[in-house]
């Protein structure tokens, strides 16, 4: 072999100690980085519920009081579902074995209740209902059934039954006040769909009679249960963005379901649906499908966008940052897109002011546009993007985080932390190429793990706050604060005018 | 003294998009042997496409998703150096088409399919990913191993 051959052999070698060196290189750098993230931001906050072993007691007895979509969820949440829709899941999970639906609800833990009452007054949905609530054992039409949950023709005949320990309130906003008061007098505890109250009088009889009675009172906002939720608050409480001044949550939506037109059952009408009953505390009307089925869209049944959606934000943010209830409240907006009869808006703004807490929470709503806005909580030294992941970046002229933005060790555009339920990672730097993926919205519903509904979590935090008598995790104080919240804002856009919260006398002026 | 294959500006060049091409694959293996977080699993979740089911697949089960790993990480880091050094070129090239192929075929950019990877553009059938492979069936059929590289060290006979 001459030399030339062996020069020629080996010529390329030079390229390959470069790159390794410049492999070296940044390894060190991406270190630094990825220390500098950490020394930051390091959450451990977890929802303990996920892991706790429901308590083998004998079988709670629950009821249910309205069975339409949120019931329905509800009822699937507390492991319950329609034969049909076990079926449809089985023939869908054969054909598409990345529907994991079916597997997931088998995999749902058992609360170990049983569905013994269901009350709605629209006939076809209770006699699904008490399908459901006898389908024991998450099977389909062939599989065996236990005993069917006894209808009630009016939620009083179920509270006045002793054999009913709970009761899961899923009924219209005008009903949940009224309903809870009534459930927590007749001694049973209460799991009730937000918001806590349609009206603010009844707001605080909700209070006293779930505080007289001692029964566990859990408010149907299930974000209670999102770990990112939990990190987000481990966050805010480490002062990892400072100092907040500003909150913004929105709603963006623009479709019929999402602005409650919802479909009308063409088996409804007079005979099998009991007006009378839905009408109740509201405003006497003649018989009305349209007024039935797409009740959120009338003040006479609904609370709007303010007790209906806002709930969902405000709650999520005083899960975080303990806001309670804001010094005042200004609201605008209108029916800008749907001219349908309705007399709620579609389209709101709030904003709710915290002088004592130095910040504004502000809240804006479309239900004619998907445009995406998020929630983020802003502050001084940076912010957070919160809803199922949480992302947190540095603000670049922040104070605290100056030195490590300036040695390129933090990087503003990069997140600080970023966070997405189900993954096993929780990771301080993201790599581009993820961040992407997850924007994208990836099903975490694919991930090894097991994805679990947080509406199922919600119920088992409710049913084990039963049986180890304790505050369930969106108790009735935490109620109190969401209902007066939101009415503060409905009243302020109602009333056209600027309204206060009175924390002396506990009213709202 | 064997026949020239190349003229010395064509040799030049081919070794250089050889070496470029091995670059590419190592620094691409060594950044995810680096990572311990990494995984392909958000990569295959993310197909598109006719064989997306495929791909999947593979990242749903816990054991078919380590051995894609770990054949992934190591491919790209073998083939890199290999290329780059010059070392079993024919079968190395063909191995860095498969690969390359497969990451192609996860993310087709076909028809109908407005779809497409983060960094890569506007793309109809011809994207970054099906050039590189076309570069790497170029250097297939234009050889420079045996030239340039260990190749030359291991095949050339001795005299």
């Amino acid at each position: 072999m001459e030399r030339r051959d062996i020069l020629k052999g080996l010529a390329t070698m030079p390229f390959v100690g470069a790159l390794f060196y410049g492999w070296y290189k940044k390894n060190q750098l991406d270190q630094m980085i990825t220390k500098a993230g950490r020394k930051e931001v390091d959450l451990t906050a977890y929802n303990p519920i996920v892991d706790k072993i429901v308590s083998g007691d004998k079988p709670l007895n629950v009821g249910i009081i309205g069975v339409g979509i949120r019931g329905t969820q509800l009822l699937s949440g507390a492991g319950f579902i329609h034969p049909s829709v076990v079926e449809n899941w089985r023939k869908s999970a054969k054909n598409n074995p990345n529907d994991h639906r079916y597997e997931e609800y088998l995999t749902q833990d058992d609360l170990n209740i049983r569905i013994t009452g269901v009350c709605d007054i629209f006939d076809v949905r209770a006699k699904k209902a008490i399908e459901s609530g006898a389908n024991i054992n998450r099977g389909g039409f062939d599989d065996k059934m236990g005993v069917a949950p006894k209808r009630y023709n009016t939620y009083k005949e179920m509270l006045a039954d002793k054999s009913i320990d709970a009761v899961i309130i899923a009924a219209p906003d005008h009903w949940h006040g009224t309903m809870t008061i009534a459930a927590a007098k007749a001694g049973k505890h209460v799991y009730c769909e937000k918001p806590m109250t349609w009206t603010v009088p009844e707001t605080y009889e909700v209070v006293k009679a779930v505080k007289e009675n001692d029964v566990v009172f859990q408010l149907g906002h299930q974000n209670r249960q999102n770990d990112s939720y939990f990190k987000a608050r481990e966050a805010y409480e480490k002062g990892v963005i400072g100092k907040v001044n500003l909150i913004e949550v929105t709603t963006n939506r623009n479709s019929p379901g999402g602005a409650w037109v919802y479909n009308i059952d063409p088996k409804a009408s007079e005979k099998n649906i009991d007006w009378k009953q839905f009408i109740g505390p509201a405003p006497d009307h003649e018989f009305s499908l349209e007024r039935f089925f797409r009740w959120r869209c009338w003040w006479d049944y609904s609370t709007g966008l303010s007790g209906d959606l806002f709930t969902h934000d405000y709650d999520a943010m005083n899960q975080i940052l303990d806001l309670g209830i804001p010094h005042s409240s200004v609201s605008s907006g209108g029916i800008y897109f749907y001219k349908d009869g309705r007399t709620v808006p579609d389209v709101l703004n709030s904003v709710f002011e915290y002088p004592e807490r130095d910040l504004s929470l502000v809240y804006s709503a479309s239900l004619a546009s998907n445009k995406k806005r998020g929630r983020a909580i802003m502050g001084h030294d940076g912010y957070m993007d919160v809803g199922g992941k949480l992302k947190i970046f540095a603000d670049r002229n922040s104070t605290k985080y100056k030195e490590d933005i300036k040695n390129g060790f933090i990087k503003p555009d990069i997140p600080l932390y970023s966070y997405a339920p189900g993954q096993k990672k929780a990771d301080a730097i993201t790599s581009a190429t993820e961040q992407y993926f997850a924007s994208r919205g990836l099903l975490y519903s694919y991930q090894g793990e097991k994805r679990v509904s947080t509406t199922h979590l919600h119920l088992k935090d409710w049913i084990d706050a039963i049986r180890t008598h304790r505050q369930a995790a969106c108790n009735v104080d935490q109620g109190f604060e969401e209902a007066i919240t939101a009415h503060m804002g409905t009243k302020a856009y109602r009333e056209q005018r600027k309204v206060f919260w009175d924390a002396d006398k506990q009213k709202i002026v | 003294m064997k026949n020239k294959l190349y003229s010395d500006s064509q040799l030049f060049w081919l070794v250089v998009l050889r070496v470029a091409i091995g670059w590419h694959f190592l620094f691409e293996g060594l950044a995810k042997l680096s990572d311990p977080e990494w995984s392909s699993y958000f990569y295959l979740m993310d197909s598109k496409g006719i064989f997306a089911g495929f791909f999947k697949m593979l990242a749903e089960n816990e054991q078919t998703l380590n051995i894609v790993n770990y054949l992934n990480i190591w491919g790209l880091i073998l083939i890199g150096l290999f290329l780059m050094l010059g070392l079993f070129s024919k079968q190395v090239t063909i191995a860095a088409i498969l690969l390359l192929s497969l990451y192609y075929l996860s993310h087709p950019p076909f028809f109908n399919l407005d779809y497409a990877l983060p960094d890569a553009g506007n793309h109809w059938i011809v994207d970054k990913m099906l050039i590189e492979i076309l570069a790497l069936v170029v250097l297939l059929v234009f050889p420079t191993g045996k030239e340039i590289g260990l190749d030359r060290l291991i095949f050339t006979k001795k005299k």
